[in-house]
Order: C-alpha cells, then sequence, then structure tokens
C-alpha cells in the first residue's frame, strides 16, 4: 500500500513540472516584451527594466525557467500590477472563498446525484428513472453561468429570497453553490445509476435475495456500497471540475475567488495574478486527484499495489 | 512472395471491415428505434437549417440598432423582444447559431485532427514516444475544464478565432486517450501483424489498419465533444475572452444581457435556451449512438 502511494506520489511530479512550463511559458508567448507584460502597462521604465534583472529575462530560457522554479518554491509568484501587492496575498484571500463555494457544491451534487442515481437504478426503465435521466442531460446540456442567471432571477430579483451576490452570510451561498453543484449532481447521477445497474446483476446480489434479505438491505448494504467506487472516482474529478467551472459561476455572483480573481486579471492583463492563479487551481486539481486515487486504494481492496 | 502476403493481409483487412461493415445497418436501425436519440437529432437538423438559412429568415438585420426600440420585450414584430440597442434578438440567436454551431464543429475537427493521429502514433510506437505523449497529455489534463482554454486564449489574444483553437486542442487529450486505448489493442490483432510482416509501412499500417478500427469510438465522443466546445466557446464569450460585440455570439450576447436581467430578462432566457437545446440535441444523438454501437446492449 505506502510503495503504491509512493509510485502515485512520484508519478505527480512530472505533471507539477509540466504545468509550472506551461504557467511559465504563458507570459512569454504573449506577443511583445515579457518584462512589460509583467511589469504591467503603466509601469515606468524602471520598474520594467527592476523586473527583467530580477527573472533574468536577458538570459536563456532554461536559465529563466529555474529562476521562476526557484521562486515559485519561496512561494514568490511576482506583485500584481494593479495592486502592488504580492500574488500570494491576493491567493491567499482568494482561495477560502472558491475553496468554500467548491466544498458546498460537493456537497449539493453528492446528495442530489447519488440519490437520484440510486432511485434510477432500482427502478430501471421506469418513468422515474425516464424522467430523473432526462433532466440530469438537460443539467449537463446546460451553460453553468446561465443557470445562475436564471436562479438568479428567480430566487433573488422576483421572490427575494436569497441575496444576489456577495459573500457575507450563508444566504449568499446559497446560489452559487447550488448553480455550481447541479451540473456535477447530473454527471454523478449518471454515474451512480450505471454503477448500480452494474452491481444489481451480480451473482451475490441474486445470493442475497436468494437468502431473503429485504429489498432496502439488498440494494444498500451489498449494491450500493460496492457501486460506490466508480463514483468515488467520478465525484473526485468533479470536485477538480468544480475548481474550473468557479470561475464562471464566480463571475455571475461576484463570489470573492480565485475565479473571479483570474477573470478580472485577464481583463486588466494584470499577467502575474492569472499566473498565479492558474497554478493555484491547477496544483489544487493534481492534489485532489491524487488523493482520490490513495483513496480508492482504500475502499477497493481488489486494486493491487504494484 | 511479399506481393502474395501484402494480398493477404489486404484480404484479412478487409474481412475485418466486412465484419464491421454489416452490423452498420443494425447499428443505424437500432438508433433509429431510440426515440431521445432521434429527438437530439431533430433539435440538430433544426438549428442547423436555421443557422443555414439565416440570412433569409432573419426578420431584421442582426447588426442593425434602434434606440427607439431598446429593451422590448417580445412582440409580433419582434418574436424574442429587443436587446439593449434595440437589435432584433430573433435574427441575432439565429446569426449566432451559425457561429456557435461553426465553433463547435471546427474545434473538434481541431481535437481530431491532433489528437486522433496522436493516439494511433503513441499506442504504435510505444516506448519513449507513448511516454512522452502520455506525460504531455497528463499535463493538459492537469487543468480542469474551462481554465485550459482560458490560458490559451489569454495567451493567444482575445476573439473568435481563438476560442476555436483553444477549444479544440482542450480536446485534444480526449481524443489521444481514446484512440490509444483502441489502438492499443489493435496492433496486436492478425491483420495488423500481417500487414506488418508485408512490408507496409507504419503510416500505411496506422492509416489503413489501425485508423479506420477506430472510427465508432471517435464518432460517438465527437457527437458529445460538438455540444461541450459549444458549452466551453459560449463560457468563453461569456467571460469576455470570445467574440467581441457587436458579434452576435450566443456567449457574448448573454454576458451583455446580465446587465439587463430584471428589466429584459427575454435576452438571457431565450439566449441560454438556445445553447441549452442545441448542446441537448448533440448530447442525446451521442448518448443514442453511444447505447447504439455497444455490443451489450444487443437486442
Amino acid at each position: 500500500m505506502s510503495q503504491y502511494i509512493l509510485r502515485r506520489f512520484a508519478l505527480t511530479v512530472p505533471v507539477l513540472l509540466g504545468v509550472s512550463v506551461v504557467v511559465f511559458a504563458m507570459v512569454r508567448l504573449i506577443p511583445g516584451d515579457p518584462a512589460r507584460v509583467l511589469a504591467g502597462e503603466a509601469a515606468s521604465a524602471e520598474v520594467v527594466e527592476m523586473i527583467r534583472q530580477q527573472l533574468g529575462l536577458n538570459e536563456h530560457p532554461v536559465v529563466q525557467y529555474w529562476i521562476f522554479l526557484k521562486s515559485l518554491a519561496r512561494g514568490d509568484l511576482g506583485r500584481s500590477t494593479l495592486s502592488r501587492l504580492p500574488v500570494i496575498d491576493e491567493i491567499r484571500s482568494a482561495l477560502p472563498g472558491t475553496l468554500q463555494l467548491a466544498v458546498a457544491s460537493m456537497v449539493i451534487a453528492t446528495a442530489l446525484g447519488v440519490s437520484t442515481g440510486v432511485l434510477s437504478a432500482v427502478r430501471p426503465n421506469s418513468w422515474v428513472d425516464g424522467l430523473s435521466m432526462f433532466i440530469a442531460l438537460v443539467g449537463v446540456s446546460m451553460p453553468v453561468f446561465w443557470l445562475g442567471l436564471m436562479l438568479m432571477l428567480l430566487f433573488s430579483l422576483h421572490l427575494g429570497w436569497f441575496p444576489p451576490a456577495g459573500h457575507e452570510t450563508w444566504r449568499h451561498l446559497v446560489l452559487p453553490s447550488i448553480t455550481l453543484g447541479l451540473s456535477s449532481a447530473a454527471i454523478i447521477a449518471r454515474m451512480t445509476r450505471s454503477s448500480m445497474l452494474e452491481v444489481l446483476r451480480q451473482d451475490y446480489v441474486r445470493t442475497a435475495r436468494a437468502k431473503g434479505v429485504p429489498e432496502r438491505g439488498v440494494v444498500l448494504r451489498h449494491a450500493f456500497r460496492n457501486a460506490l467506487i466508480p463514483v468515488v472516482t467520478v465525484m473526485g474529478l468533479q470536485f477538480g471540475n468544480l475548481l474550473g467551472g468557479a470561475v464562471l459561476t464566480e463571475t455571475v455572483f461576484a463570489w470573492p475567488g480565485i475565479g473571479r480573481l483570474m477573470v478580472g486579471a485577464i481583463t486588466a492583463r494584470d499577467y502575474p495574478v492569472v499566473q498565479g492563479a492558474v497554478l493555484t487551481v491547477a496544483v489544487g486539481f493534481i492534489l485532489i486527484n491524487l488523493l482520490v486515487d490513495v483513496l480508492y486504494a482504500y475502499i477497493d481492496p481488489t486494486i493491487r499495489y504494484d | 512472395m511479399g506481393n502474395w502476403l501484402q494480398g493477404r493481409a489486404v484480404d484479412t483487412a478487409a474481412a475485418e471491415t466486412a465484419r464491421v461493415e454489416a452490423p452498420r445497418w443494425r447499428v443505424l436501425r437500432r438508433l433509429a428505434r431510440n426515440r431521445l436519440a432521434m429527438l437530439g437529432l431533430a433539435i440538430i437538423a433544426i438549428f442547423v437549417a436555421l443557422a443555414v438559412l439565416a440570412p433569409w429568415i432573419a426578420p431584421h438585420d442582426p447588426l442593425r440598432s434602434s434606440f427607439a426600440k431598446r429593451l422590448q420585450p417580445p412582440s409580433a414584430e419582434h418574436w424574442l423582444g429587443t436587446d439593449e440597442l434595440g437589435r432584433d434578438m430573433f435574427s441575432r440567436l439565429l446569426y449566432g447559431a451559425r457561429i456557435s454551431l461553426r465553433v463547435g464543429l471546427i474545434s473538434v475537427a481541431i481535437g481530431i485532427v491532433i489528437g486522433v493521429p496522436l493516439g494511433a502514433i503513441s499506442a504504435y510506437y510505444g516506448g519513449w514516444v507513448d511516454l512522452i505523449v502520455q506525460r504531455v497529455i497528463d499535463v493538459m489534463l492537469a487543468f480542469p475544464g474551462i481554465l485550459l482554454a482560458i490560458v490559451l486564449v489569454s495567451t493567444l489574444g482575445v476573439g473568435l478565432e481563438n476560442v476555436m483553437i483553444a477549444v479544440g486542442i482542450v480536446s485534444v487529450p480526449v481524443y489521444t486517450r481514446l484512440v490509444r486505448g483502441s489502438a492499443l489493442a489493435l496492433k496486436r490483432k492478425d491483420f495488423v501483424e500481417a500487414a506488418r510482416a508485408a512490408g507496409a509501412r507504419d503510416l500505411v499500417i496506422i492509416a489503413r489498419h489501425i485508423l479506420p478500427n477506430c472510427v465508432a469510438p471517435v464518432i460517438v465522443q465527437s457527437t458529445l465533444q460538438v455540444g461541450s466546445s459549444i458549452l466551453w466557446a459560449a463560457g468563453l464569450g461569456f467571460l469576455g475572452l470570445g467574440a467581441q460585440p457587436p458579434t452576435p455570439e450566443w456567449g457574448t450576447i448573454l454576458s451583455r444581457g446580465r446587465q439587463y436581467l430584471l428589466v429584459a430578462p427575454h435576452i438571457t432566457t431565450a439566449t441560454g435556451l438556445s445553447i441549452m437545446l442545441v448542446v441537448l440535441g448533440f448530447n442525446l444523438l451521442g448518448d443514442g449512438l453511444r447505447d447504439a454501437l455497444d455490443p451489450r446492449m444487443q437486442e
């Protein structure tokens, strides 16, 4: 087991390096002088020159990358061209907002997705099954940001139940997390259904029924626990996708997180912040996938660690 | 001798193809019996027709603004109302369908052209080629969902063409993984071995014997991928990274319309419904195709 986890960790290193290369290259591929790009359009010639020296922009790209990696290791992501604050501070203040939103959405997605999936699988091809799978398909076909706008129109602007923007109370969290969670709920529901159907066909389920286990017990104790394994993988992937989807949802609800920070920075051409935000989300996604794989090894005893 | 072997290889390959060809009609019949898939096909057909015929059926110029008619609700003259500059929403959505379908198709084409050969080469050669290609794909997949597209567009520059390129590149890993999986199994098949023994060049084997046998999963994936690409492109448009005003791109319309959500909800409602319907069409058809091609679903 520990060897498997170590190997899985080792596989993460090249991916992390790859991501750092992408983020490093991003700014250098933008047409124009990278020192000017990173200093911001309004920066004085001295500031541009200082950044050129700091990042070694006159050196060979390999040397530049090495300097970039060293500053990454120190947690130094440069300074915002707008606020002049260190990028790491901007990220530190935006990260809790995104995590809060992602966790709340994940709770909604899991509760809704798993229960719908199980209900559908228990009565396959019934009208309950047909309707919920159709709704799930509509759910994955909807643009996240449009769903957000429609929920805002109905529940904030017309009914006045929830505030349309901001983040002061738990009520501010309701609409953004439903918005972000629904499409993941749809994907989880589809996965749960097909996984449950697969398991319900197995011999041990038939055996459980034959020996007189009540249907509830068959579904929950025998089938559900085994059907959960592929669902957990999908949930891990979905949690990562929530981080990506948060970019749009945060923009719709003016929710203060990494996504809104990133979009604002792109619009303002504040590239050090764009780099930092992209790096944060990608690293978060990689770590979540790592965690899911490790968890997977724990819950599925048939996985061999060699 | 060489010729004879080559002939045999071709015969075997033809036999393989024939075995795939016969059930093709069965697949189509099964697809035609799937009501949801046919609904999807109908939705797509309607949107394609509307998009193609837009210049003839649009009741107004999608770009002509009229301040006297700003933010009007739906009426007999303007079926879906007008936008913040008094432009006819129905006409704008028709032209928007042209843009979105084009973006969806072109970006999927980009994904196929890069991703499919890459997957086949990666599987066929194996070794360090496979190792490098798969690590690059790993890095691409480390950016969740729309993030890689955002990174690409903010590097390439804002605009519709760059959105197509970005969304196309984002879909490359899907095809590479898909084709690599099929190709790994195919490269050990007798007809591939025979072609190799007959002295066929690697690229010929990949193009003639491996790729044609990966077509089915690629078709299913592409149908679903057109829907995803339309969603991603609309998302980029919504963030202001796609087509710029006054282009009637759906995502861009939504991002403008959002400022008038309370006074003119018809702008966002109609635009979002259009996106949802067309994406739903591709998802229904893609699901139906997958079921029709799935041997476990055979009657």
